[in-house]
């Protein structure tokens, strides 16, 4: 074995091993399975999940830089992994109706895929070197970019494909642009001793301009405005389970590898950064809401709700204080289960011929089916903050956050914001339960559909009203994060 | 900075430059002197390694040829770390073996899938 | 003489005209090989950086990058293809069946 490298360093890659084996075996599974026995491969990639998640075990209170310092075993990875399986879990779940609904031909392709983004996602939340971050983000982005075209002979689903491709791989290269020049200035591509190296660099416009393209490059992969256009369009046209995953999935890892790139990478930055990342939450959540008011799709409605939500997300990083960290990591949690609830319920309304993602889908739909109509209902008010649901948690964690760092017109903005949102969230609940007019069938709940709005609203309220276990993971996860450094550039 | 930066190290390749240039020019210039202008429908054929143009150069190219090329170009890339290691497969041994018998498993069975779902098929 | 800032500004100019070609040109092919114009200035400044540091990192990703530049290359093809049998057109201002 060459030096440096051990066999501890594969103990501590189990999870990711085992996902990767759990990945390549479903894509073995698809071809050697007869074509009417292909709906167990849910359920293998569900076992893979489950495998990964039961590898995470053993590292609960690890705290170590795996080989050479590319990855970070810790608790901060910790809590952003367990959030990417419990969503790719949630997705799985949602896709089982939805891919035999659309007669998709190759499941096993669909599930490998699904599997590859929460390998990537995974490798992204560790990554404390620009190579293993890129790495993640394009086993990732490439996996989704497939996921969104993933209905072939659906144009609007092609042509979702082809936006987010081109606008990712535009991001990518502005991304790592401002990771060559990051390279270059410390010459090292670890982020922590990045971050030694920049002390004392702060004036150096070559690295203001690094810090701006991976603002940018960063924008992009969090659908923050005005890097957002993509959103509404590769939302709106990309599977609905896969809609779920992107917003879910792919925001929460882009938010780990931001706070790894700027909060371990460039800590003595921070005034750079942040303001940049002020003027961002501002311009995102605003434009989002507006947009969002506006729309009769609900599937693009909830892009943009997403877009905001990426804003009000940004309010924890602009904090930059440990509180700020914890909030962040809370609320994206809280985030991840309405969002995941919302989209179910959309999945649930497709039908043959009825994408069902239209606001006069909704209507009449708590007299069809209350049992959605109130799952839906729970999951708008979350959105929109209102208690006792989860959302509102999160929102009051993130603007004491802001409030505790003396960001007050910040958090006047994201409450005036919430309150223009709300316009948005009741109107499908207005849909449902007053509009008479019924359309079509009434929707089936299929058990695993049932699972899945079961966890969610079960989530939604419980976090809501009993918040501190997740408070007191999400603040353990904040602090192995070197925080102290930005808190001491900023006083 | 080294010397081997300087101006001076692009003296070579200017000099193959020149001559390279030169030996074309001087080709040309002394074939069309010298040759005869005899012109003949075989003479006029494009040449294409020795088989004979069945059709014009110019034709649409089937779409599967670009299904091809594009599995081409993703394993192709793939020796790009092939290269390295096979640099210092001295010093990895048994250790670097198994490494890169991995990684051309995982490639396998992409390859063995787009096999099987008749990606390579001419149909 | 060559020095650093030769290529720094070179990858410069690589990447100012992959950017405008992104936004400039009507073609979706076009705007491809734009986004690969961009990954190459990106790894030239990686290997000049690393040349002028002395360290083999800047190589070592560029090597990541040539394979994820392959990689988005053949995914967009592919669905750059599939576009194009719904359409027949390779111009982006065609797809409309979204909003932009």
């Amino acid at each position: 074995m060459p030096p440096g490298v051990s066999l501890s360093d594969f103990y501590y890659i189990l999870p990711e091993l085992v996902l990767t084996g759990g990945a390549l075996l479903v894509l073995i599974a698809d071809v050697l399975l007869p074509k009417e026995r292909r709906a167990a491969l849910a359920w293998v990639t569900l076992l893979a999940l489950g495998a990964t998640a039961a590898a995470l075990v053993p590292f609960a209170n690890t705290h170590v830089e795996v080989a050479h310092g590319l990855l970070a075993v810790d608790r901060f990875s910790l809590f952003f992994k367990i959030l990417f399986l419990l969503a790719a879990a949630i997705t799985v779940l949602m896709s089982i109706r939805y891919l035999e609904t659309e007669g998709a031909a190759s499941p096993g392709e669909y599930y490998f895929l699904i599997l590859c983004a929460t390998l990537g996602m995974m490798i992204m939340a560790g990554g404390i070197d620009l190579i293993t971050i890129m790495i993640g983000l394009e086993t990732m982005a490439v996996s989704f970019y497939i996921l969104a075209g993933y209905i072939k002979p659906n144009q609007r689903s092609n042509e979702a494909a082809v936006k987010y491709f081109l606008l990712g791989a535009f991001s990518l290269g502005i991304l790592l642009y401002g990771m060559s020049l990051m390279y270059g200035l410390s010459g090292t591509t670890n982020l922590r001793v990045m971050a030694s190296a920049f002390v004392g660099q702060e004036k150096d416009p070559r690295l203001m301009l690094a810090v701006i393209l991976v603002v940018a490059g960063v924008g992009f992969k969090i659908a923050a405005v005005p890097f957002h256009m993509w959103a509404p369009d590769v939302y709106e046209g990309a599977p609905t389970p896969v809609t779920a995953f992107l917003s879910v999935g792919s925001k929460a890892a882009s938010f780990a590898m931001l706070i790894r790139i700027f909060v371990e990478g460039m800590p003595s930055m921070s005034a750079d950064w942040r303001l940049l990342f002020y003027v961002l939450s501002i311009l995102t959540m605003t434009a989002g809401n507006i947009a969002a008011v506006t729309q009769s799709n609900v599937k693009r409605m909830l892009a943009y709700s997403s877009i905001a939500h990426a804003g009000y997300l940004l309010m924890g990083i602009v904090a930059g204080t440990a509180r700020g960290i914890t909030a962040t990591l809370i609320y994206l949690m809280i985030y991840s289960f309405m969002q995941l609830g919302a989209f179910a319920v959309i999945t649930l309304l497709r039908r043959k011929d009825v994408v069902g993602d239209e606001l006069k889908d909704f209507s009449g739909l708590a007299f069809r089916n209350p049992f959605a109509a109130f799952a839906m209902l729970l999951f708008m008010l979350s959105l929109g903050g209102i208690p006792p649901t989860a959302g509102f948690m999160g929102k009051f964690w993130l603007f004491s956050a802001a409030i505790d760092a003396h960001y007050y017109g910040l958090a006047v903005i994201g409450v005036l914001n919430s309150a223009i949102s709300l316009y948005y969230y009741v109107r499908i609940v207005v849909f449902m339960y007053l509009k008479k007019e019924t359309s079509g069938s009434d929707p089936v709940i299929t058990p695993a559909l049932a699972l899945v709005l079961g966890v969610t609203v079960m989530a939604t309220l419980v976090l809501g009203v009993y918040p501190q276990l997740l408070f007191r993971v999400a603040d353990v996860s904040a602090r192995t994060l070197g925080v102290a450094g930005i808190t001491a550039a900023i006083r | 900075m080294p010397s081997a930066y300087g101006a001076s190290a692009y003296i070579p390749i200017a000099i193959f430059v020149a001559v390279a240039t030169g030996f074309a020019l001087f080709t040309l210039v002394f074939s069309s002197l010298i040759h005869s202008e005899k012109y003949n429908k075989v003479k006029l054929e494009p040449y294409e390694c020795g088989i004979e143009p069945t059709t014009d150069a110019r034709d649409r190219y089937s779409i599967r040829y670009y299904l091809v090329a594009m599995l081409f170009v993703i394993f192709d890339v793939e020796t790009v770390f092939m290269f390295p290691w096979a640099v210092i497969f001295n010093k990895l041994l048994l250790f670097g073996l198994i490494e890169m018998m991995v990684f051309i498993f995982i490639l396998v069975v992409g390859y063995y899938y787009a096999w099987q779902k008749g990606a390579l098929d001419w149909v | 003489m060559v020095t650093l800032n030769h290529y720094l500004i070179l990858s410069a100019i690589l990447f100012a005209i992959g950017t405008a070609g992104v936004f400039v040109r009507r073609n979706l092919i076009t705007i491809l090989l734009s986004i690969e114009i961009m990954l190459n200035a990106v790894n030239l400044t990686f290997v000049a950086f690393g040349r002028a540091l002395g360290s083999a990192d800047g190589q070592i990703i560029v090597f990541f990058v040539m394979t994820v530049a392959a990689a988005e290359a053949a995914v967009g093809l592919a669905i750059v293809i599939s576009l194009f049998r719904h359409k027949e057109s390779l111009n982006p201002d065609s797809f409309a069946s979204l909003k932009w």
